[in-house]
């Protein structure tokens, strides 16, 4: 069976096992658009600010939950790898002729795949609720690729942490550092609004800032070639860089003949 | 031809050796049993020869391949069912069938097909539609076997298999062990820690301690070098045990038993009919009449001196006799 | 009941302080949150209307100091499931003479915990330059109001979690204090609020809570009756809450 092969194959089970636990499922689903609900309503009048960039603040949040979305499910994926370690079965998955490569991307394709379904959700979400979305039917391609993309630089980051500590409670006890880039970043206002200097320093080398613009970019500019080459890089660094690292964890971790 | 061999196998972890010059042989279409204590080495031995773990020093070739260096090669000729079942419990029988077959390269129809085939062979055609999460202890050990033996391997490894069932799922699991070897002509690497296990299944046995192998052979064979059956009678009149010695004086040895019982540990050559006519010439009226055959145990304590069976180390303190 | 308390209250401490992966999540998020908005989001003290003289970082104090509070005493909840899942809760049953006991221990524990991470937090909005204009008298209401918010989190998770004794209940103890939490004025004053979120808050007794500490810290009185005035009853409530819970999950 060819690589590719291999990777549909344990990316179909990833998936299966992710949608078959609605409670997680659900949450993925539901908090990150009660999150954007509650933020976008609390925030409302922060649209007023001089210079905000979006016609409201639902149009300037609604591509938060892409990366929200993404950051639960693609960590999901890394928890259940850890405790594919734990279990003893990436053993069996070790027994057969599954190359390395594919069972690291089959893993990530699973979470991938659940993520673009709840992209949906919250791109529908989001209109009915009255966002506007500037870059056209082009553009939701493009928002969903690049967000597939920001939950595949996580997943790999996680996956790391997974291979190298082989506990999935390790890779749950990372959630608060994915939180804290979030946190400190574009999320909330523009960096050019940040008032606070050191916290708008660490905004502007946060490369979570930048994934966040390129995806709001397509929902308040329309095509932004500078946000978006910015949000793609990131993204792409970003997920070369972890799926390097992680590479050498999984050897380290399957040491097999 | 031997399907799997061992030279010099060594394995260190840190500052740990856990297998320490581990040699040996299975031939084609045997059940060896790998017998041992908990920490012997077993399941790091078995790690080495399904390429899981690279040995530390040393050589093992299984299937005709290296494992070092034909790694890919081994996985085409083994299956294993290791000691913990490893099943995603989100996944049903027949997903978990599905996905090891495309694995190992079978068509959609041989997946069908030979999916179908092994889990009727298990027992488990009704519940291949149900979660995994949903089977017993033994449904997953039925399911691992099944998942093992999908590529059709000539060599199974089978790590404590039967640990945590009950003894209807313990003997199932053994008839069909015995049948793969017997029909299907399958070598079957098997470790365990229950003696009966090794005894009823094993061609011949390996007894691990500490990372080295202290004996090997048949269970028969090694038994008979610890020694010979004893037979403990009990009469029914205490006064009469001078006599039940006179009476099986020539059979065997006067040795200590059980408090009011005489025992002899009969000759090499003994037959069971003779001790009992013996007995029944002199009239006496028997209690009880025990044949004590060594165990397994008892040659693991000889080697090693200490029980596998966890009883503590030292020897037990016999009962003398006619005092 | 005072020594089945300490004993109760002990293990759990312990437990936390010595355990990075109990005493990090309680702590981080209250600091995530503060750093986040506070230092994120300051700007928007400069709004039309927005008039708290204090500044944004104390403003976002306020939230903070309550957010923790409640969820605070949401883990508590959470470890009280898990040590009906483990059987530990059985044992602490049995061995208890004063079953009472057990919940003023995990009400002393969950206080205790919370007034470390708020001290946390408070040096850290010190160090970004929060200004507390309220008195000694005032800060002192403050961390009342604060410990029964709390106790409030802690009674509500802890009677879930006493009648469902799973740790499947997480999402049901978390997420009702989650909504009241955000459906709150967390980051501007009631009176900028619009639309559905103004009638929300208008009625969570969440916002009493963040207005009654925004007023202590600003040192002035408007709001800290009526902050107290439902906290007080709620505690009470949820007290009894738990209470029937542990009856409950005696019964089995």
């Amino acid at each position: 069976m060819t690589t590719l092969g291999q990777v549909f194959v344990l990316g179909r089970r990833a998936f299966l096992r992710s949608i078959r636990q609605p409670g997680q499922l659900a949450f993925a689903l539901v908090f990150p658009l009660f999150f954007i609900i509650v933020i976008a309503s609390g925030l409302d009048r922060a649209s007023a600010l001089p210079g905000f960039p979006a016609n409201s603040y639902l149009d300037f949040m609604l591509a938060i939950p892409f990366l929200h979305g993404a950051l639960f499910t693609a960590l999901n994926s890394a928890i259940e790898l850890g405790r594919d370690i734990d279990t003893g079965f990436l053993n069996r998955l070790a027994l057969t002729p599954a190359r390395g490569i594919a069972i690291m991307l089959g893993n990530l394709a699973g979470g991938v795949l659940l993520a673009l379904i709840q992209f949906c959700v919250y791109f529908a979400g989001g209109m009915l609720l009255g966002a506007g979305f500037e870059a056209g039917p082009l553009g939701v391609l493009v928002l969903f690729a690049l967000g597939a993309l920001g939950a595949t630089a996580i997943g790999a980051t996680a996956m790391t942490v997974a291979l190298r500590t082989g506990s999935p409670e390790a890779v749950q006890g990372i959630f608060p550092l994915f939180f804290v880039l979030l946190f400190l970043s574009s999320m909330n206002i523009p960096r050019n609004l940040i008032e606070t200097g050191w916290f708008r320093w660490i905004a502007n080398v946060n490369p979570v800032s930048y994934q966040i613009e390129g995806l709001r970019s397509l929902v308040v500019d329309g095509w932004n070639g500078q946000a978006l080459a910015l949000g793609f890089g990131c993204a792409l660094g970003v997920t070369a860089l972890s799926l390097t690292v992680a590479r050498t964890a999984f050897a380290s971790r399957l040491t097999r003949t | 031809m031997s399907a799997i061999v061992a030279e010099a196998l060594v394995r260190e972890f840190k500052a740990v050796r856990a297998v320490e010059g581990i040699d040996l042989e299975v031939s084609d279409g045997e059940i060896y049993g790998f017998l041992g204590p908990n920490g012997a080495g077993k399941s790091t031995t078995v790690h080495i020869l399904t390429t899981l773990l690279p040995p530390s020093g040393g050589r093992a070739v299984v299937g005709g391949f290296d494992v070092l260096h034909e790694g890919p090669k081994v996985l085409e000729v083994i299956g294993a069912a290791l000691q913990e079942a490893a099943l995603d419990p989100f996944l049903t029988g027949r997903d978990h069938v599905r996905l090891q077959a495309s694995l190992h390269g079978l068509s959609r129809a041989e997946r069908r097909a030979r999916g179908d085939e092994l889990l009727e062979r298990v027992g488990l055609t009704e519940a291949a539609d149900r979660k995994v999460r949903t089977y017993s202890g033994g449904m997953k050990r039925r399911l691992d076997l099944a998942l093992a033996l999908l590529h059709r391997p000539s060599i199974l490894f089978l790590d404590e298999p039967t640990t945590g069932l009950d003894p209807q799922s313990r003997n199932a699991l053994w008839v069909e062990v015995a049948r793969l070897a017997r029909d299907d002509g399958v070598t079957v690497f098997l470790t365990t820690q229950y003696l009966e296990e090794a005894d009823v299944l094993a061609d011949r046995v390996g007894i691990i301690d500490r990372g080295r192998i202290v004996a090997e052979g048949t269970t028969a064979a090694l038994k008979a070098e610890i020694g010979t059956p004893t037979v403990q009678v009990t009469p029914a009149n205490g006064d009469d045990r001078d006599a039940i010695l006179r009476a099986l004086h020539g059979h065997g040895e006067p040795v200590a038993g059980a408090p009011g019982a005489v025992a002899v540990r009969l000759d090499p050559q003994y037959d069971l009919t003779d001790v009992v006519r013996a007995l029944d010439a002199e009239n006496l009226r028997i209690e009880h009449l025990e044949l004590d055959a060594p165990s397994l145990d008892d040659v693991f304590l000889a080697k090693t001196g200490h029980r596998l069976e966890g009883e503590g180390g030292g020897e037990l303190e016999p009962e003398p006799v006619g005092a | 009941m005072i020594s089945v308390a300490s004993a109760v209250a002990g293990r759990i401490l312990w437990k936390a302080f010595t355990n990075a992966s109990f005493l990090l999540p309680a702590l981080l998020f209250p600091v995530i949150f503060f750093v986040g908005f506070a230092g994120g989001l300051s700007r928007v003290d400069q709004l039309p209307g927005f008039d708290y003289g204090p500044g944004y970082e104390t403003f976002q104090f306020a939230f903070v100091l309550l957010q923790s509070a409640a969820m605070g005493g949401v883990f508590t909840g959470f470890g009280i499931a898990q040590d009906f899942e483990r059987g530990f809760a059985r044992r602490l049953m049995i061995g208890a003479p004063r079953r009472g006991g057990i919940l003023l221990g995990y009400a002393a524990a969950t206080m205790t915990r919370w007034l470390f991470n708020i001290s946390v937090v408070f040096v850290l909005g010190l160090l970004m330059g929060m200004q507390i204009v309220g008195n000694g008298i005032d800060l002192f209401g403050l961390l009342v109001l604060g410990l029964l918010v709390n106790l409030i989190g802690g009674f509500w998770a802890a009677g879930v979690a006493l009648r469902l004794r799973s740790t499947q209940a997480g999402p049901i103890m978390q997420f009702p204090i989650f909504l009241l939490i955000f459906l709150a004025p967390v980051f501007v004053p009631l009176t900028l609020l619009t639309g559905w979120i103004h009638a929300v808050a208008t009625v969570n007794p969440f916002t009493a809570f963040i207005e009654g500490a925004r007023s202590l810290l600003a040192g002035t009185t408007e709001n800290v009756g009526i902050a107290f005035g439902i906290a007080v009853p709620l505690a009470a409530l949820f007290a009894l809450w738990a209470y029937t819970g542990l009856r409950s999950a005696e019964r089995g």
